[in-house]
């Protein structure tokens, strides 16, 4: 049962505090020390995986090589999110901020910011923030460069191991793992890479410590998150939120009174019908998201959404492992022709198994999340799915 | 001592070399794991995912190839999750795949059909996707043709490319349900960087990537009463062929081929290694020339290092990518063009047969003999010189369609004239043979003793490393050769692409020395050629090479200027090594290729 109630939260746009000061106060912390505050405040990443911060700082920083890197991912691809765009409009220098200070901590003095093709026109922007950040860096003695690199409109480029192998000018196609990039990312070297909110709460919590940012949310889901939030709702956009409330509080926030459903994550997230509202926790122990939030009214056909969903996934799937470019093919054409009557209705069936064997086999998360949505839809919806 | 992991798998222990895979350690126990993508000469790839196992303790299934064994895991290889997770693997890339095996060249000889086959797989699960596709063939090429239709995206062929051969003709294209294994702008493969050489040809799991077979034509030839068909065959066809027929690789099987190619009909059966010698001939003497004309002349026009020519990938790998070296190549037509050019010339003669009447085949263990066959400069006979080459996979099935039971024919030896071979052509059939042929004649030639080197064999040219050096030192010279007294004559041997690039790279920046240089296109040499049987592993290719020298340690006559044959049409039809008929019918020159 959700024991947290919706609340408001203003940490990641709040302006109540100098970028400037938060930095140079953060890197005169020993290392352990921050690593200390990143681990005890229980932060979670907040590009999808929800892996532990402070861990994967901890075992970068643990690595004995020369070269490092911090990479923020900034390929914001997933269907319904557009908070990171936010965040880099508003609060660049929190997000460079997070950098520095991880690439203190592993050691590493460079940092890319991998930004998605079609924020193109942030980057001026941000080249002029960035400016100000280096001067401000070089002013407290620490050795360390960011540099930005254009995504090319791949959704898969997000996911971290495409993403070094296309930062490396290759073809963005997910490596095998292990190894992890905690200890071969970019150029094989270890490597943090976190996205881009994550970087501006590790940042925060410098300034904050573990235990303000532990107040907030659960004992799985500690803090808040940006939330973008869509669909059939009066007040779409975006909104900083404590994790842990139930979806019922959140549409009766959001909602436009007509909700049937709600796809928590995206298209690789998963999707929950009006019944289990009331029981469904936002957050890792619950039903995990990156931001996206999009809510479905009555209006709404539940096949239109899944088909839209399967087909993004069979166009942006990289293509080189069986289980995701053939599976997606099936499935698309799988509930076509059960809705046109043309499979019989156990054809659901199979497609499920299908989708459960595209979770356990495929080489990298796209793959194996394309089953949250299909089950979800398929088995709360399954008499939209037949006529 | 290397450091060990131990794990179990399916209940056993096991420990293995820490940096190995799972599937490696399964290997050990003797558990047949299945696979596609992996292929031993090539990184991991881990994208078909039909070698999913169970690791207890991980959520989803691990594929095996990929997976680096670890202290203490626990494996599952057969368990209801996997056996499912692997048919639906195999489903999927059925549903996408034309599977009208009857029609296809590869058929009982294919890795997706025998899995297919293992998994009993009768009514398909999922649904045919094949009508939505545009699929394409590509066979434009006169050594190997494409069909997209056939294809699983293993990748093998894209890694095989850039890896092992640094050529990089073939890539992935598109993504999603487009994605698919294509040559620059989608190109025809005559019309890209691709050498011809096959190695995609023998690690393609499936049938999409085939060399251009013209068996029908060579039956045709054989069947038709006004054809004087004649045959030749390559060094490494002797000791691989045998593969393809049920026998053990490094099997010798050159009496039971002659036997055989004699049973299919052919008017003469014919050796290329006499050519092989003859190119010794002519190669060697033209090394020494160079030499002459480089060391004592001083002429700024010849080029040293020179290269070896023998290997068709290798000609046009350098036509496309150092097109700036081809007067460092010896002018010398590989032994395939030599003997074809000799066979509606020299021996039409002797043999008193109309040239317009003769059919010359080859049997070759590669594809790109078959784009040098069509090359419009070898027509020195005034006819294409060599109609058609076909690989020893080509001359198996002929055999097997004829009814010879291979293993019971008994040998057989070739006809005369051109029939006749030494250990030094034998040898071209390795990686550094051509080297040690050379060395073999050419010290003696100079010095008029034995190469030093106990039983002539010269082993620091040997091996699988992928490039070699060696030198030798020249003394005591006679005198016609005074200017090469004290030389210390350098050379290197290069087999595969990837390492032809990387000493064409360091004698582009000055840091390597040579004088003589042999490249051969493919890993191994020809006994690793893309026209031998499959499949290819180091393993396989070791037996052949190791058969090669039992061969040429077998041999009466070891050094190519001994062979009579050789000796016979220097007197008789040639003159002399060099000489103006050799420049005519023996020589070529070379073509500068675009880069992409
Ligand atoms: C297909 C796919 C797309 C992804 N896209 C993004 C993305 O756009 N932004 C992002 O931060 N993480 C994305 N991820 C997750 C990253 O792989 C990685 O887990 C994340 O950047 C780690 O950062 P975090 O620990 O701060 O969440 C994607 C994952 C997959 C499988
Ligand atoms: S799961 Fe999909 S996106 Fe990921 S590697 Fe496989 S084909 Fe590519
Ligand atoms: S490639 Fe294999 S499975 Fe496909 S048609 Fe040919 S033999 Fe059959
Ligand atoms: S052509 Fe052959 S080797 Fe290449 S991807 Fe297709 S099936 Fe694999
Ligand atoms: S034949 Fe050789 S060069 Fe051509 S695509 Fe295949 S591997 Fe590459
Ligand atoms: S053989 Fe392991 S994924 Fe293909």
């Amino acid at each position: 049962m959700p024991d947290k109630k919706l609340k408001r939260v203003d940490l990641i746009f709040s302006d109540d505090c100098n970028c400037k000061d938060v930095l140079a106060a953060g890197l005169k912390k020993s290392n352990e020390e921050i690593l200390k505050e990143i681990l005890d405040s229980g932060l979670r990443g907040r590009g999808g995986a929800g892996f532990p911060t402070g861990l994967k700082w901890k075992f970068t920083s643990q690595e004995a090589s020369e070269e490092k890197y911090v990479v923020c991912n900034a390929d914001e691809g997933e269907p319904g999110t557009f908070k990171d765009r936010e965040i880099l409009t508003r609060v660049p220098m929190k997000v460079f901020g997070g950098m520095a200070i991880c690439g203190k901590v592993i050691g590493a003095k460079h940092g890319y910011v991998y930004l998605r093709g079609e924020y193109q026109f942030l980057r001026a922007d941000l080249e002029k923030v960035l400016e100000e950040f280096h001067a401000n860096i070089k002013a407290e003695g620490f050795d360390f460069q960011i540099h930005i690199l254009m995504g090319s409109g791949a959704y898969i480029c997000g996911e971290e191991s495409a993403l070094f192998e296309s930062m490396e000018g290759k073809r963005g196609e997910p490596r095998n793992k292990p190894p992890y990039p905690t200890i071969a990312g970019f150029r094989s070297k270890p490597t943090v890479i976190n996205n881009v909110e994550t970087l501006v709460y590790a940042f925060m919590i410098t300034r904050i410590g573990a235990d303000k940012f532990q107040e907030l949310g659960t004992a799985d889901s500690r803090g808040s998150k940006v939330f973008s939030i869509s669909g059939d709702t009066p007040i779409a956009g975006i909104y900083e939120l404590e994790l842990g409330m139930s979806l019922e509080d959140f549409v009766e926030e959001f909602g436009d009174g007509d909700t049937k459903a709600v796809q928590v994550g995206g298209a690789s997230g998963f999707c929950v019908p009006r019944k289990k509202f009331k029981d469904t926790i936002i957050g890792f122990e619950g039903v995990p998201t990156g931001g996206s939030m999009m809510l479905f009214n009555s209006s709404r056909s539940m096949y239109n959404v899944l088909k839209n969903y399967v087909q993004f996934f069979e166009e942006e799937s990289c293509g080189q492992c069986t289980p995701c470019r053939v599976g997606c093919q099936q499935l698309i054409k799988g509930i076509e022709a059960v809705k046109k009557g043309e499979k019989s209705i156990t054809y659901l069936n199979t497609l499920q198994k299908l989708a459960d064997t595209m979770k356990v086999t495929s080489k990298c998360g796209l793959g194996q999340s394309v089953a949250n949505s299909f089950s979800s839809i398929v088995d709360n919806f399954k008499e939209e799915m037949i006529y | 001592m290397a450091n060990t992991v131990n794990l179990k798998i399916d209940g056993i222990d096991v420990s293995v070399e820490a940096g190995k895979t799972v599937l490696d350690a399964a290997k050990e126990l003797n558990i047949h794991i299945p696979t596609l993508c992996h292929h031993e000469d090539l990184c991991v790839a881990g994208n078909c995912r039909v070698c999913v196992v169970e690791q207890e303790g991980v959520k989803n299934l691990v594929a095996s190839c990929a997976m680096p064994a670890q202290e203490g895991m626990v494996i599952h290889t057969n368990t209801h999750k996997v056996r499912n997770a692997r048919k639906h693997v195999v489903e999927l890339l059925l549903s996408e795949h034309n599977a009208d095996c009857t029609k296809c060249y590869k058929n009982t000889k294919c890795e997706l059909q025998d899995l297919a086959s293992e998994m009993v797989i009768s009514e398909p699960m999922f649904m045919d996707l094949v009508p939505e596709k545009n699929y394409t063939i590509d066979n434009f090429s006169p050594s190997i043709i494409k069909d997209d239709s056939k294809c699983i995206r293993c990748q093998r062929c894209v890694r095989t490319c850039h890896e092992l051969q640094h050529v990089s003709a073939l890539g992935v294209a598109y993504k999603g349900n487009e994605m698919k294994i294509s040559t620059f702008f989608e190109n025809p493969m005559y019309d890209v960087v691709c050498t011809n050489c096959g190695q995609c040809v023998i690690r393609c799991p499936t049938g999409a990537l085939i060399e251009k077979t013209y068996l029908d034509e060579v039956w045709d030839a054989i069947y038709d009463p006004n054809k004087h068909v004649i045959v030749q065959t390559a060094p490494a066809t002797r000791i691989a062929l045998g593969e393809d027929l049920g026998m053990e690789a490094g099997s010798i099987v050159t009496g039971k081929m002659a036997a055989s190619l004699r049973r299919l009909g052919f008017d003469s059966v014919l050796d290329t290694d006499f050519s092989a010698d003859l190119t010794i001939m002519e190669e060697g003497t033209e090394l020494l020339t160079r030499l002459k004309r480089a060391l004592v002349d001083k002429d700024p026009t010849v080029k040293v290092p020179m290269f070896t020519s023998c290997s068709p990938g290798w000609i046009k790998f350098i036509e496309h990518m150092y097109p700036e070296y081809l007067d460092n190549l010896s002018t010398c037509k590989s032994p395939q063009q030599m003997f074809g050019a000799l066979a509606k010339t020299y021996y039409a003669e002797k043999r008193g047969i109309d040239p317009s009447t003769i059919v010359s085949v080859s049997i070759m263990p590669c594809t790109a003999k078959k784009f040098e066959a069509a090359r419009p400069e070898m027509r020195d006979s005034g006819f294409q010189d060599v109609d058609y080459g076909i690989t020893t996979r080509e001359l198996a099935v002929m055999i097997k369609q004829a009814g010879i039971d291979f293993g019971s024919i008994p040998d057989e030896k070739f006809d005369s004239i051109m029939g006749k071979s030494t250990g030094a052509a034998v040898i071209f059939g390795a990686t550094g043979g051509v080297m040690e042929a050379a060395l073999r004649t050419a010290y003696e030639i100079v010095t008029g003793r034995e190469v030093p080197f106990e039983n002539l064999n010269i082993t620091a040219v040997r091996g699988m490393e992928g490039v070699r050096e060696a030198s030798v030192k020249i003394e005591n010279v006679l005198p016609a050769w005074s200017f090469l007294e004290g030389v210390e004559l350098k050379t290197a041997v290069a087999h595969g692409l990837t390492n032809a690039h990387q000493i064409m790279d360091a004698i582009k920046k000055g840091e390597a020395n040579y004088h003589f240089v042999e490249v051969m296109g493919c890993p191994g040499g020809c006994v690793g050629g893309g026209g031998q049987p499959i499949p290819t592993t180091p393993e396989i290719r070791q037996k052949r090479t190791d058969a090669i020298y039992r061969e040429d340690e077998g041999m009466e006559i070891r050094k190519s200027h001994e062979n009579p044959e050789v000796q016979q049409i220097y007197k008789e039809f040639l003159g002399e090594p060099l000489g103006h008929k050799s420049h005519e019918l023996l020589h070529t020159h070379y073509t500068k290729r675009k880069r992409v």
